[in-house]
C-alpha cells in the first residue's frame, strides 16, 4: 500500500504497454489506477477470449503465445495491487484530470502523472465500395476469430498491406476458413532501406516469410503490387467480390462475401490531443504523431505516451515503452525508488526501443501507405463511413470553398464529424484534400480530436462531488 | 457444429459447444451461444446489423473493437447497445432499426415527415 | 514595405458581421472593400455558435434589426447561391414555471406591435403538437417563421459571395495597429503590409476592445465560451429550434435537430475562453450538467449518444447590448461587435445596416441604443 503522499498515477489501457507500465509502478511501491475499455485485460493484440471459451494459448496466439500468457499472468498477479477499472472509457481530459465513465457513472481522476497507453486501430484507405456490409478492418477479422471463433464470411479476401495482412490470412487458413486471396498493395520488391530496417529483427522478418509460404502452400492466391478498384456488391446485400489492377495493370476479380481491409495501424491519439500535446508529421508512415522524447514524455508535463498509441512498434515495443515511460514518470516526480529503477534500466529499454523503431521504419517502407491510390479514388467512393461523405464531395469542397486544411474541410463537408470522430477517414481525407489542392499532405494539417473520445451516453450522470 | 442459418454472414469455426441462449432480434426469436457478442449473434442470423442513416445501405459492423461505432443497435425500449462490445444475455430483445415509436407521432412530426417525403 | 492597398472601406475582422457587411457593400453600393481576417473567416463566435435564427426573447430594441435580418434569411439562397441549411420551421421557447409562462406571454404582447407574432401554447398544446417534452414543461411560445441554420457554413459563404461581388478578402492578415493619416485609416498587418481606406469597420468580436480603445473608446467587453454539443443522428422529428426560458442559468438549454438527424444543443454554464491563444475549452462538468438538463427537458434524449462537444469565443458587453454603429469620436470609423452570444440570427441584418451606414451615412433601422458612445466616460 502506498503512502498518502504517493504520487497519483493513472494508466489508460491494459494492453502490453499499460500492463508493463502498471507493473513498473507497482514494483516502485505505487498503487496506480488502470483504466481500460475492454472487459478483460490484454488489449487488442493479446485480447483474452471470453470466459467459457476453451482454445489454448498456442491456438489463439500462435508464435506469440508465451508472450501473451506472460502478460496475462503478470497482470493477474497485479490485480490486487492496482485499482483496475475495466469497461471504463476515458472520455475527456483536462489539465491534471482524467474524466472517465463506466456504465453511466462518471468519475474525475486527478493525476500527477498520466500514462496514455491507448493502443491503435487499423489504418484504412478507402476503396470504392468499402462501406458495404461484409467489409471489415483486418483487425476486425482477427478479433472475430480470436475472441469469437468466427470468420467474417464464408469466403474472405484480404486486401491492404502490412504484416497483419499475412498474419490474419494465415490464421484464417489455419482455423479452417476459406481465404480467396491476399492482395497486397506493396510492390513485390521492397526498397533496400526497408530490408535494412527489417533485419533489425531478423526472426520476426523470417516469421513473415513463413506466413507467406504457408499461405502459398494452402493454395491461397497471393498478389503483390495491386491497385484496388472496387469492393463489389450492392449497398443492400453487401460484399460480393473484390476487383483490383494486378502488378501488370490487368483487372483481376475475386468472388467473396467478406473483405478484411487495412494498411498497418494508426495510433489512438485522441487523449494526447486533448492533453494539448504537440504533434509532428512522421514522413515514413505519412502520419501525425505526438512529439515524444525517447522515454515517452510528451510536450505536456505529466503526460506520458507509450505503446502503439504513440508509436506503432508492435507488442514487444509496447511492453518496453510502457515500462520506460512509467519509470520516467516516477523519476520526474522525484519518486526515489522509481528514480533508482529508471537509472538502472532506462538505457537498456531505450536500446530495445531503438531496435524496434528501426524495424518499424523497415515495415513502413516495405508495406507503404498507398498514397498514390487516393488520386484515382472515384468520386462516388465513400471516404467518411459515418457521414457518408464521398471523395467527390471532398474534392468539390476544396474546389468550391477553397479549404486547404483538413479541419476546414471537416467544417464544410462533415468529413470526420461522425460517430468515429475521423478515426477511419482522417488520414485518407488529408491525402485527398492535399491532392486536390496540390499541397504536400503535411501542409493540410490533421484532424483535431474533440471530446468525447468515444460517444458518451446521454444518460451519463453528473459527477457527484 | 450447429448449422448456421443459410443467411448468416459470420461462420463459426470453433467453440461451438457453449450453452445456447435465446434472444429476440427485430421481434423474431433467435439463438446465440453464451459468450457471443451481440454482433456475432446478429450476424449468425442475418447479413446486416443496422442501416446507414444516409441512404448508403446496410452495415454489418466494421472494426469489432469499439472504435468505428458502426454497430450501434437498439433495445426494444430504445436503449442503445454497441453490438461488438456487448455480450449477449438470455432474453435480450434488440432492434436493428430505430424503434418505430422513438418519437411520439404528433401533427408536427407528421408534417415534417411529409415534408421530408416531398423533398426526396 | 509594399505600397498600401487603398479601398473605400476597410473591414477588420472576418466573422459574420464583417463578411455580411463586405457582401452588402459590394452587392448594393458597389464600394471597394478590403476585409482583413487574422485567421480564417467565419470562425469563433460566428462559426461555433448554435445557429439559431431567433427573434423572440431579444431586447425589444433589437427587434427592428432582427426583423430586417429575418427578411435577409428568407432570401439567403438567392443572395448567396446556397441556403446555409436555413430552415424556417419555427423557434419555440418553453418554460418550467407559471411565473416564466407569464414572462413569455408578456413578451408576446410586447413584440406584437414590433412586427413579431408569437403563438402561445399550454402544456397540453405543446404535447399535442410536439409530444417530446417532459411533464415539467408547462407553457411555450412559438415564432412560426423563424428557425435555424448552419453557422459553420455562414461566414465563409458570405465571404466567398463578397469575393464574387468583388470584395477583397485577406485571410491570415493580423492587424497590429491602425493609424490615421490625411483622412485615411492605415491598418498595419503583421506581415508588413499596409491597408488604407477613408472608412473603417471594426468587427473583431471578443477581441475588439484593443482597437476600440486605441481610438479612445474603451468598452467593457468580456470573452466567454459557450458549451456546445451534438448527438449522433436520431430519427428526424423536431422542426423548430427550441429553447428553455428560465432565469436559472443551468436550466437555459436550447437544441435543434438538423435534417440529417443530429441534435445540436447548447446553453447552461459557459466554458473556458482563452482569447490570447484563440482557444476555447469545454468544461466536462458543464457537458454532464447539460445532459442532465436535456434529459429533464426531453426524456427521449436519454438514449442518444453525445458524439462531439465544442466551444468558441464570444464577446459579451457589460450591458448585454451590442456595439454597433458609427464611432462617437472619430469620423469614418464604425463598429459592429459584442453581440453577447446572440449575433448569428441578426448578422445578415447587421451587414445590411452597416453597409447602408458606410455607403450613405444613415440607416433606416434604429440602432441608437447600440452606440459605443454609451460607454463614454463610464
Amino acid at each position: 500500500m502506498s503512502a498518502p503522499s504517493a504520487p497519483r498515477v493513472v494508466v489508460v489501457g491494459a494492453g502490453p504497454a499499460g500492463v508493463r507500465a502498471a507493473q513498473a509502478l507497482v514494483e516502485a511501491g505505487l498503487r496506480p489506477v488502470v483504466i481500460d475499455e475492454g472487459r478483460r485485460d490484454g488489449g487488442q493484440i493479446y485480447r483474452r477470449q471470453p470466459e467459457g471459451f476453451t482454445r489454448g494459448y498456442a491456438k489463439l496466439y500462435g508464435s506469440e503465445a508465451p508472450k501473451a500468457e506472460a502478460l496475462h499472468r503478470d497482470f493477474d498477479a497485479l490485480r490486487g495491487k492496482v485499482d483496475y477499472r475495466s469497461e471504463t472509457l476515458a472520455w475527456n481530459l483536462t489539465p491534471g484530470e482524467l474524466h472517465t465513465v463506466r456504465a453511466g457513472e462518471p468519475q474525475v481522476l486527478p493525476f500527477d502523472a498520466l500514462l496514455v497507453c491507448s493502443g491503435a486501430t487499423d489504418r484504412l484507405a478507402p476503396v470504392n465500395g468499402w462501406h458495404r456490409a461484409g467489409c471489415y478492418s483486418l483487425g476486425a477479422a482477427q478479433i472475430a476469430l480470436k475472441a469469437q471463433a468466427c470468420a467474417i464470411g464464408s469466403k474472405v479476401v484480404f486486401l491492404g498491406s502490412g504484416p497483419l495482412l499475412y498474419l490474419v490470412a494465415a490464421q484464417y487458413v489455419q482455423a479452417g476458413a476459406q481465404v480467396a486471396a491476399v492482395l497486397d498493395t506493396a510492390p513485390a520488391r521492397p526498397p533496400l532501406a526497408a530490408l535494412a530496417g527489417l533485419l533489425a529483427r531478423p526472426r520476426l522478418a523470417l516469421r513473415g516469410l513463413q506466413l507467406i509460404r504457408q499461405l502459398r502452400r494452402a493454395g491461397v492466391a497471393l498478389r503483390k503490387g495491386v491497385r484496388p478498384l472496387e469492393i463489389l456488391g450492392s449497398d443492400e446485400h453487401g460484399v460480393a467480390g473484390v476487383s483490383v489492377f494486378d502488378a501488370h495493370g490487368d483487372v483481376q476479380r475475386f468472388d467473396c462475401d467478406a473483405v478484411g481491409l487495412g494498411w498497418h495501424l494508426r495510433a489512438e491519439t485522441q487523449l494526447a490531443d486533448l492533453a494539448r500535446c504537440e504533434f509532428a508529421f512522421e514522413p515514413t508512415s505519412r502520419q501525425w504523431l505526438p512529439r515524444l522524447d525517447e522515454d515517452g514524455r510528451s510536450s505536456t508535463p505529466g503526460v506520458y505516451l507509450a505503446g502503439d498509441g504513440a508509436r506503432i512498434l508492435g507488442a514487444d515495443g509496447a511492453e518496453a515503452a510502457g515500462r520506460l515511460a512509467a519509470l520516467a514518470a516516477l523519476s520526474d516526480l522525484g519518486h526515489a525508488p522509481g528514480r533508482a529503477l529508471y537509472q538502472s534500466q532506462h538505457a537498456d529499454l531505450r536500446r530495445t526501443l531503438a531496435t524496434m523503431d528501426r524495424f518499424r521504419r523497415g515495415l513502413a517502407l516495405a508495406f507503404p501507405w498507398p498514397q498514390a491510390q487516393f488520386a484515382g479514388l472515384p468520386d462516388q467512393a465513400v471516404v467518411c463511413r459515418c457521414e457518408a461523405v464521398t471523395a467527390g464531395e471532398l474534392r468539390r469542397c476544396v474546389d468550391q470553398t477553397g479549404s486547404r486544411e483538413v479541419n476546414r474541410a471537416k467544417a464544410f463537408s462533415r468529413v470526420g464529424m461522425g460517430r468515429c470522430q475521423g478515426r477511419y477517414c482522417g488520414h485518407a481525407a488529408a491525402e485527398i484534400i492535399a491532392h486536390a489542392c496540390r499541397l504536400p499532405v503535411e501542409d493540410v494539417g490533421r484532424l483535431r480530436a474533440q471530446a468525447p473520445v468515444k460517444p458518451l451516453p446521454m444518460d451519463t450522470r453528473e459527477v457527484l462531488s | 457444429m450447429p448449422a448456421d442459418s443459410p443467411t448468416a454472414r459470420f461462420v463459426r469455426l470453433a467453440e461451438t459447444g457453449r450453452p445456447k441462449l435465446a434472444l429476440r432480434i427485430d421481434g423474431r426469436p433467435a439463438e446465440a451461444l453464451e459468450g457471443d457478442t451481440l454482433l456475432v449473434a446478429l450476424l449468425s442470423h442475418g447479413r446486416r446489423v443496422r442501416d446507414s442513416e444516409f441512404g448508403d445501405g446496410a452495415r454489418a459492423g466494421f472494426c469489432l473493437m469499439g472504435a468505428c461505432q458502426d454497430c450501434w443497435v437498439w433495445r426494444e425500449n430504445g436503449e442503445r447497445l454497441r453490438a461488438c462490445s456487448t455480450v449477449v444475455e438470455a432474453g435480450m430483445a434488440v432492434l436493428t432499426r430505430p424503434p418505430a415509436d422513438y418519437w411520439p407521432m404528433t401533427p408536427d412530426l407528421a408534417a415534417h415527415l411529409s415534408r421530408a417525403g416531398g423533398e426526396s | 514595405m509594399s505600397a498600401p492597398t487603398r479601398s473605400d472601406v476597410l473591414i477588420v475582422g472576418g466573422g459574420l458581421m464583417g463578411t455580411t457587411t463586405a457582401f452588402f457593400l459590394r452587392r448594393y453600393y458597389g464600394l471597394s472593400v478590403t476585409l482583413l481576417e487574422r485567421e480564417l473567416v467565419g470562425r469563433q463566435a460566428s462559426g461555433t455558435n448554435f445557429g439559431n435564427v431567433r427573434r423572440q426573447g431579444r431586447d425589444l430594441d433589437q427587434l427592428p434589426l432582427a426583423n430586417r435580418a429575418r427578411a435577409v434569411w428568407g432570401r439567403i439562397k438567392e443572395l448567396l447561391g446556397e441556403d446555409l441549411e436555413f430552415v424556417p420551421y419555427g423557434h419555440l421557447r418553453v418554460c418550467y414555471t407559471e411565473a416564466q409562462a407569464a414572462v413569455l406571454e408578456q413578451h408576446a404582447q410586447a413584440v406584437k406591435p414590433l412586427g413579431l407574432d408569437l403563438e402561445l401554447f399550454t402544456a397540453e398544446g405543446l404535447r399535442r403538437r410536439w409530444g417530446i417534452f417532459s411533464d415539467g414543461v408547462v407553457a411555450g411560445s412559438l415564432s412560426p417563421v423563424d428557425g435555424h441554420a448552419n453557422p459553420r457554413l455562414a461566414g465563409p459563404a458570405f465571404a466567398r459571395a463578397a469575393e464574387r461581388e468583388g470584395a477583397r478578402i485577406v485571410e491570415h492578415a493580423e492587424v497590429l495597429h491602425i493609424e490615421q493619416e490625411g483622412g485615411d485609416f492605415l491598418a498595419y498587418a503583421a506581415d508588413g503590409k499596409v491597408y488604407r481606406a477613408p472608412q473603417l469597420l471594426i468587427a473583431t468580436g471578443a477581441w475588439s476592445k484593443r482597437l476600440a480603445e486605441s481610438f479612445g473608446e474603451p468598452v467593457p467587453l468580456e470573452a466567454r465560451a459557450p458549451t456546445m454539443g451534438v448527438t449522433e443522428p436520431l430519427p428526424y422529428a423536431v422542426g423548430p429550434s427550441i429553447g428553455l426560458s428560465s432565469p436559472i442559468e443551468t436550466e437555459g438549454l436550447y437544441f435543434r435537430q438538423i435534417d440529417r438527424g443530429n441534435i445540436v444543443f447548447g446553453g447552461g454554464l459557459k466554458s473556458i475562453a482563452d482569447p490570447v491563444n484563440i482557444r476555447a475549452y469545454v468544461k466536462p462538468d458543464n457537458t454532464l450538467r447539460q445532459l442532465r438538463e436535456l434529459r429533464r427537458f426531453v426524456p427521449g434524449f436519454a438514449h442518444a449518444q453525445l458524439i462531439r462537444v465544442w466551444s468558441g469565443i464570444e464577446g459579451y458587453t457589460a450591458d448585454w447590448k451590442p456595439v454597433m454603429g458609427p464611432s462617437a469620436r472619430v469620423s469614418g470609423l464604425h463598429y459592429a461587435f459584442g453581440f453577447n452570444g446572440e449575433g448569428f440570427a441578426i448578422s445578415p441584418g447587421v451587414g445590411e445596416v452597416m453597409a447602408e451606414l458606410l455607403a450613405t451615412g444613415r440607416t433606416s433601422t434604429p440602432i441608437e441604443p447600440f452606440s459605443i458612445g454609451r460607454f463614454a466616460g463610464a
